[in-house]
């Protein structure tokens, strides 16, 4: 299977992570992908092993959206979710995000940017967060794809964080 | 181990010393083997008491170090704090490479099923 884009992750700044990757196709096809429930939970579903259950998006500037993903082995869930702040569709996309068990302090703010050259779409997304700390939280958190053990250790990670919320409220 | 920083404070070390562009084109001209302050002061448009800066800031981060030899001091670069920070985030590019990944697959999908949606009047079937 060969894959279309390579994903470069950055930290930049003090409290920012910035994302990019292309995609072959054009961009109104990849922001469909981005906001319409049907098509978000048959990609944003993973790692393996865990399901997107519920999916719910109000494409509108202060319109809501929400995720939880589901661990099929134990039933275990994580949700998520937030307000979309502007929506130039289909260039641009600005919403905040929070965890119901929050695993990073405070909230942060995604800015998701699709960008076409010759039939390619070339996203970014910045993610600022609130805090230094909830960034250094992210990159420090142990999530790998595709190894059943990193699974192991974000379940640990979810189960410690719901004995112990350290999230600010 | 040189310092009692631990891991966690090593880390934050590294990635306020990488958010500056200067420095990380230094340490991307370090990378190709040791260099002078002069000679590393040449490609940017700044003093050297400036680049000097920075390169406190790197070498307090431990990212590189220093060599005397005869006539200059040298700067060198130190792999293993960079290691560890380009670790943390390879964590984490693989953990959204994968659903990207997911992603394309979809898209392939999505825009086959564009292409084969009849737009023509035709019957079902082969």
């Amino acid at each position: 299977m060969s894959f279309v884009g390579t994903l470069k992750v950055e930290a930049k700044g003090d409290r920012e992570l910035v994302m990019t990757r292309e995609f072959n196709a054009e961009k109104d096809l990849v922001f469909d992908c981005f906001t319409k429930p049907e098509l978000i939970k048959r990609w944003l579903y993973g790692p393996d092993g865990w399901s997107l259950d519920v999916c719910t998006v109000d494409l509108k500037v202060g319109g809501k959206y929400r995720y939880v993903w589901k661990y099929l082995k134990d039933g275990s869930t994580m949700g998520a979710g937030g307000t979309y702040k502007e929506i130039s569709g289909p260039d641009r996309l600005v919403q905040t995000e929070s965890f119901d068990e929050a695993w990073y302090p405070g909230e942060a703010l995604l800015t998701t940017t699709f960008v076409e050259k010759s039939g390619r779409t070339y996203i970014t997304i910045n993610i600022l967060y609130e805090t230094k700390e909830g960034r250094d939280t992210v990159i420090k958190s142990p999530m790998e794809g595709g190894a059943a053990q990193s699974y192991n250790r974000l379940e640990t990670l979810l189960n410690t964080l719901t004995e112990s919320p350290q999230g600010r409220k | 181990m040189n310092h009692a920083l631990s891991k966690s404070d090593r880390l934050d070390a590294t990635f306020a010393a990488l958010s500056d562009p200067t420095r990380r084109a230094i340490l991307a001209r370090l990378a190709d083997g040791e260099v002078s302050v002069m000679d590393l002061a040449k490609p940017f448009s700044m003093s050297q008491p400036a680049i000097s800066k920075h390169l406190k800031v790197l070498e307090r981060a431990g990212l590189i170090s220093g060599i005397k030899n005869a006539q200059k001091r040298l700067r060198k670069i130190e792999a293993k704090p960079l290691a560890e920070a380009t670790e943390w985030l390879e964590n984490y590019r693989k953990f959204w490479e994968g659903r990207f990944n997911q992603l394309d697959s979809l898209i392939e999908e999505l825009k086959l099923s564009k292409q084969t949606s009849p737009k023509r009047k035709n019957k079902k079937g082969e």
